[in-house]
């Protein structure tokens, strides 16, 4: 990963407004999204109970505002876990041809990992990292919360893998200005995301947490 | 023998190769990566698993020099 010494993600020039990315951040990230996601159920459930204490009749528009609340929360998680969903043209020609390169810059583990589940498994200052085609998912120290970002190359004519080996090289130059350059589209808790995952893909998510257990909180 | 290698339609497709500084193969090379460069593409070169180096000038002595695209949020 990048040192201080070495030069920051040329892409971030594209940014200047966005501060650079740390655990601190974050993490604050993360609580601001479990609080906006709490005052999302709960600005479903209070009226729910309201209505329901007036009048148990009403108990129908009550359902409806659980579902209401169970409905918003699956969204989120479910657009977070979109970033690591195949996306784009599957270039079948050109796909070994990448996903030999990709391999090369894989250590044997995370090219197993990532041929079974189509994520780059990648440890980092920040976490662990699963690296896809059009985002990546980090799992901070702990392994409990993941954080969504969607990035990409917008060349739609690359090959899947090469699509992933341009994140990974992009997020060893200079971890926290990858973090900063993707955009954050979740965070929340391991197993929202979990269920939302294609099942081809929970084992690298479940290999990530492993992994993110054993390391120690910046 | 090192390569200059651009990830692209075809998976990547190399550009040059050389075996050492000041041989016409790495004269080549080193025209290659500035056109590359100016193309709007990035350098790097892997250095084993888990660490990369960005560069903007040929490392001779580099095994591999990758050449990307910019990446940016979705």
């Amino acid at each position: 990963m990048a040192t201080a010494a070495e030069p920051s993600l040329p892409e971030l020039a594209a940014v200047p407004w966005r501060e650079r990315a740390s655990a601190s951040s974050l993490a604050a990230f993360g609580r601001l999204w479990t609080a906006w996601t709490a005052l999302s159920v709960v600005a479903f459930l209070v009226p729910a109970a309201v209505l329901f204490v007036l009048e148990p009749l009403t108990f129908p528009v009550g359902l409806g505002c659980l579902a209401h609340a169970w409905v918003i929360s699956e969204l989120y998680a479910n657009r977070g876990v979109g970033v690591v969903r195949p996306k784009g043209p599957r270039h079948r020609s050109a796909e070994p041809v990448a996903q030999g390169l990709l391999g090369d810059l894989l250590g044997h583990d995370a090219r197993e990992l990532q041929r079974q589940t189509g994520l780059a498994l990648e440890p980092g200052r920040l976490g662990v990292w699963l690296v896809g085609e059009a985002g990546a998912l980090l799992l901070p120290p702990g392994g409990r919360r993941v954080h969504c970002f969607c990035v990409g190359t917008r060349e739609r004519e690359l090959p899947p893998s090469d699509r992933i080996a341009h994140l990974l090289l992009a997020l060893r130059t200079d971890e926290a200005g990858f973090a900063t350059v993707a955009n954050r589209a979740f965070s929340g808790a391991a197993w929202r995301v979990r269920r939302r995952l294609p099942p081809g893909r929970r084992p690298a998510l479940a290999a990530g947490r492993t992994r993110a257990r054993l390391l120690v909180p910046a | 023998m090192s390569r200059l290698i651009r990830m692209d339609r075809t998976g990547h497709s190399t550009l040059a190769e050389w075996t050492e500084k000041g041989e016409a193969g790495f004269e080549a090379a080193v025209e290659a990566f500035r056109r590359e460069l100016d193309a709007g593409c990035i350098a790097v070169v892997p250095e084993g698993e888990g660490h990369v180096t960005q560069v903007t000038e040929l490392p001779a002595e580099a095994d591999l020099v990758i050449m990307r695209r910019p990446i940016a949020g979705g």
